[in-house]
Order: structure tokens, then sequence, then C-alpha cells
């Protein structure tokens, strides 16, 4: 019944995607034949070069509504978020030194904030509710007169919650903050317009999109306001001085080209994971108990679906699910387990932590993929049931928060 | 993380999977871990009064494969020892069998923690003076 799928299925989706064969054949030309630089200005090879730049500048741009001039080129997301929040903290670190944020940011965007704390500034970290959302009220109310940015991801990578940007975008710009958004997960998945959400500064990154790994963009307003920021590496210029080094010309190629694509078939891909999602979270719950979904039920992007699986043990899980690549809400590693601080934020105990299963379909996923994945997980989840002491205190009526354990 | 075949031979095709009454006089039960940490452990034996020797050994494991390797393993190593002699079983000998890294040896430090518990369950029911005490906290 498997439809011969070939194995391991890629079901990871969130953490990257495969590149498009359509990305990859309009990047090919530029490793080989037209290779210029695109900063050389006297020659055929650069004018070819920088055609090429501009014409993906552009594409980029069109995915989320502003024009390519306000397009900085970097090596992803990490550095595209490093640079925004850097950037603006030592540009306008003069005006004040706060910044708002969320419990749920990637590390791309806590880290950076941390090291801004280290050199002097404030940082809040707004908590999420159960659904892993941020209210526009919590943005509203933690604003104060020394707020610099506010930073806010569009959606979460292991919940895919969405983030009700245009409500926070609107905040910011009535109160003269600085509005960032972290869209690596949702841009070419959901619609994201700079303009319509308010949005002063965005992060994206190519191998999210079918595009390829070690290219991303920063989008930087470029009125109402202008938006300037302090570059994190000096050299030659490039990129209206915020972003010097010889632009990446064959991976901005693709980036275009990914982004173009994503636009072009979103509006039949969403509904197509959303079914292929119902599909396999149908299959999975038909036949177990005690599921419960991480995340929105419906402010979700359309390929995530993160499960908790309660009284199996989630390295356990995995192994049941070789055949699966999946990313686990736990890195189990000798004693010291550190369960996911997204679903922590979110209010998942520690134990379904562990057994929580984040499911990332993508443009590439079968129907006979998503029936082979639900058969195994169903299969592993079983298995590990029949032998684990949770449940069997669990179907005799134990509640396991009154048990006293003998921990060690 | 790659297991060994031993490993995966025992979380595919667990040994003594199940449960002993607990309340049974001749069954010693031990249950050790936390499932905020992990791994919850239960491993029961039942001793044969006749000969002193444990004729039967069940588990349930709660945790990642070495976990559950662990304590299937050490249901087999249970059957047909006498109550002193399952006390030699030292973790060590766990690791070494199922060729455990590092990073995994606490899951033996719970198997052989489990099996003490059980031994230390059945010899308190089985003491005489204990054993009221310890209906007290079983029946709970």
């Amino acid at each position: 019944m498997s439809d011969s799928v070939k194995l391991p299925i890629f079901m990871d989706n969130n953490s990257t995607t495969r590149c498009d064969p359509r990305v990859v054949e309009a990047m090919i030309p530029y490793f080989t034949e037209r290779y210029g630089n695109a900063a050389s200005r006297n020659h055929s090879y650069g004018w070819e070069a920088e055609e090429a730049v501009e014409h993906a500048r552009e594409q980029v741009g069109q995915l989320i509504g502003c024009s390519g001039k306000e397009i900085i080129f970097t090596s992803g997301a990490t550095e595209s978020n490093n640079l925004a929040i850097k950037g603006v903290a030592s540009m306008y670190k003069k005006k004040g030194n706060h910044i708002i944020t969320t419990a749920i940011e990637h590390k791309a965007v806590l880290d950076p904030c941390k090291r801004l704390e280290r050199d002097g500034f404030e940082v809040t970290y707004l908590p999420v509710d159960k659904l892993g959302q941020v209210s526009p009220g919590q943005v509203a109310a933690a604003i104060t007169d020394k707020t610099i940015l506010v930073s806010v991801m569009a959606a979460n990578n292991e919940i895919g919650t969405i983030q009700p940007l245009a409500a926070i975008g609107a905040i910011c710009k009535e109160r003269g903050v600085l509005f960032h958004t972290d869209a690596v997960q949702a841009v070419g998945k959901i619609p994201v317009d700079v303009e319509a959400m308010g949005i002063d500064l965005l992060s994206l990154t190519a191998h999210k999109i079918y595009g390829p790994k070690g290219i991303g963009a920063l989008y930087v307003r470029r009125k109402n306001p202008r938006v300037r920021l302090d570059a994190i590496q000096d050299g030659g210029g490039h990129e209206r001085g915020m972003r010097s080094g010889t632009l990446a010309v064959p991976l901005i190629v693709g980036l275009g080209a990914a982004c173009e694509l994503a636009d072009k078939l979103r509006e039949t891909e969403v509904p197509r994971l959303l079914s292929l999602r119902k599909r396999l979270q149908d299959a999975i719950t038909a036949e177990l108990t005690d599921v419960g979904l991480n995340g929105h039920p419906t402010e979700r992007l359309p390929g995530n679906l993160n499960l908790s699986f309660a009284f199996v043990e989630g390295e356990a899980m995995m192994m049941g699910i070789k055949d699966v690549a999946v990313s686990s809400g736990s890195a189990c590693t000798s004693a010291s387990l550190e369960p996911s601080y997204v679903l922590q934020a979110i209010g998942v105990g520690d134990e379904l932590a562990h057994s929580s299963i984040r499911f990332g379909l993508g443009r590439f996923t079968t129907e006979a993929e998503v029936d082979f994945v639900a058969k195994q997980v169903v299969t592993a989840v079983n298995h590990l049931r029949d032998m684990s002491p949770l449940y069997e205190m669990h179907k005799q009526g134990i509640d396991l928060s009154t048990v006293e354990w003998a921990g060690h | 993380m790659a297991y060994s075949d031993k490993v995966l031979d025992h979380y595919y095709n667990p040994r003594n999977v199940g449960s002993f009454d607990r309340a049974d006089p001749l069954v010693g039960t031990g249950v050790v871990g936390a499932p905020e940490c992990g791994d919850v452990m239960k491993l029961q034996i039942r001793v044969n009064p006749l000969t002193g020797l444990i004729e039967d050994a069940k588990f349930k494991t709660f945790g990642c494969g070495s976990a559950i390797a662990s304590s299937s393993l050490a249901t087999e190593w249970l059957k047909g020892k006498s109550v002193d002699e399952a006390l030699d079983i030292k973790n060590t000998s766990i690791v070494e069998e199922l060729c455990l890294p590092p990073v995994k040896v606490h899951c033996s430090v719970l198997a052989e923690d489990a099996i003490k518990a059980a031994i230390k369950d059945y010899q308190s029911k089985n003491s005489g003076a204990a054993s009221v005490a310890e209906h007290a906290t079983i029946g709970a």
C-alpha cells in the first residue's frame, strides 16, 4: 500500500526544503557561463551579472510587496536577523535602548538580542498564549519611550503559529517604533505584504522556499520611514553600504527564481497542503487516542503539523519512525534533556514536549507519502504504548501528575 | 544516533513486556525514573518460593531505545537467578552487552536501580516485619 514511496520520506520541510529543479536550472548558467562580478562596471560579464541580480531583486520584492531597491542580499536568515537587530540597535542607540521581541523567536533573533543585553540594551521577551500567539495589546503595552525596535516572527518554525503581523505593524507605526519580522517560514507560504502589514524590516531565506542554501535577504524600508542600519561587516560598500561582500550571483538568481515560483504556486499549493495535512492528522487521530495538537488550529502554516503523543518518549518514537525524516521536540543527550523552549512557552509539559513530532509537509510531499507516514506513526506509538508503564497507569485511571516519582 | 544491533533487536522485539500483580507476595516491583526526565522503568520479578530463584521477570519502560533495551535485557538476565545473584548484575555489564555509548550509560544505571528496587520490594514483602508497612503503601 506504500505505493513504492522512496524511503526515507522527507517530511521536515520546516527545517529546509529540496531545491526545486526549476530553480537549479535557472542558476546553472551563472556558475559556468555568466560568471561575472556584479560590481564590474566596465565589461559585459559584469553587466549581465548585475542584470541578473537586479532581476532577482525584483522577484524577491514582488513576493513581499516592496521595491527591489529595498532588498539587501545576505548569506541567509541568520545574517539578515543579525543585521536587522544589531544594525538598528547600533544606528538608533541615541534614540533609545529598548527592544521588544517574543519568547518563541528563532535563536537567530534571540541570541543577537541577548548579545545586545550584554552591551547595555534592554530586551522585553513577550510571552505567548497557549496557541503560540502574541497579542497586539501585549506589544502596545510593552512599548516605552526608549523602544526602538519590535521584532516578532511571522510564523513559528516549530508549531507553525502565524502572528497578527498587520495589527502589530499598525501599533509600531502609530508609536514610531521600527518593526522587524523574521518571515523565514512565512514568505511564499502565506501572503506577506510589507505595506499592508506595516513591516519596516523583513528577513527571509531561499532554502525554506525550495531555493539554494547560503542565500537570504533583508528587506529594509526606504520611505515612510527610511530605515538606516549600521553595517556589521566593512568592505566594498555593496548593497547600499549595508552588506559588503561580492554578490553570490548564482545563489541570488536561485533566490529570485524560488521567490517567483513560490508566488506563482501559492494559490494551488496552500489548499493542496491543507488537504494533505488534514489527511495526515485524521489518519493518525483516527487510530490513536491521547494525541495533542501543538500550536494554532487555524492560524497556522499550511504545511506544519506538530503533534504530541502522550505516554511515549520522543527518541524511542523517532526510532519507531525510522523511515520518516521529521523533527522531535527534544534533544535527548545523557541525563540532560532539553525540551523545546517553544513548546515550553506554550505550556506543553516537559514529558509531552519530548514526545512531540513536527511534520513539515512541502511542495514535493505526496498523498502516498502521507499515508505511509501515518501508518508508521500509528504502528510506532502502539508498539511503544504497549510497553509504556505510563500508558498502563493512565488506562488504570491513575492521574500521572499525582504520582510521586523516584527521580534519578 | 546510531544504535547497536542489540539495542535495535530489543527495541523491535522486546523480551518479557508485561506486568504481574503488584499485590502478589511473590512479586517484587521496582519503578524508577520520572516522566519529566524522559525515562520511567517498571521492572518486576516473581520468585519461586520453593527454589528461591527468580522464575519470571517482566518490564514496561517509557524511555529511549537504550532504556527499553536495558530493561528488556535485564529481564532476560534475571530469569533463573537467585535474588542474591540478581543483586550482582551491574550496569557496566549492560553497557558492555548492548554497546551503549557514554550518553546512554544512564539507561543502564536506571536498569540496575530498577532491579535493586524490585528485589528490595520483594524482600520487604517477605521479611515478615516489614510486610505490613509495605502493604500499606502499595495498597493505595
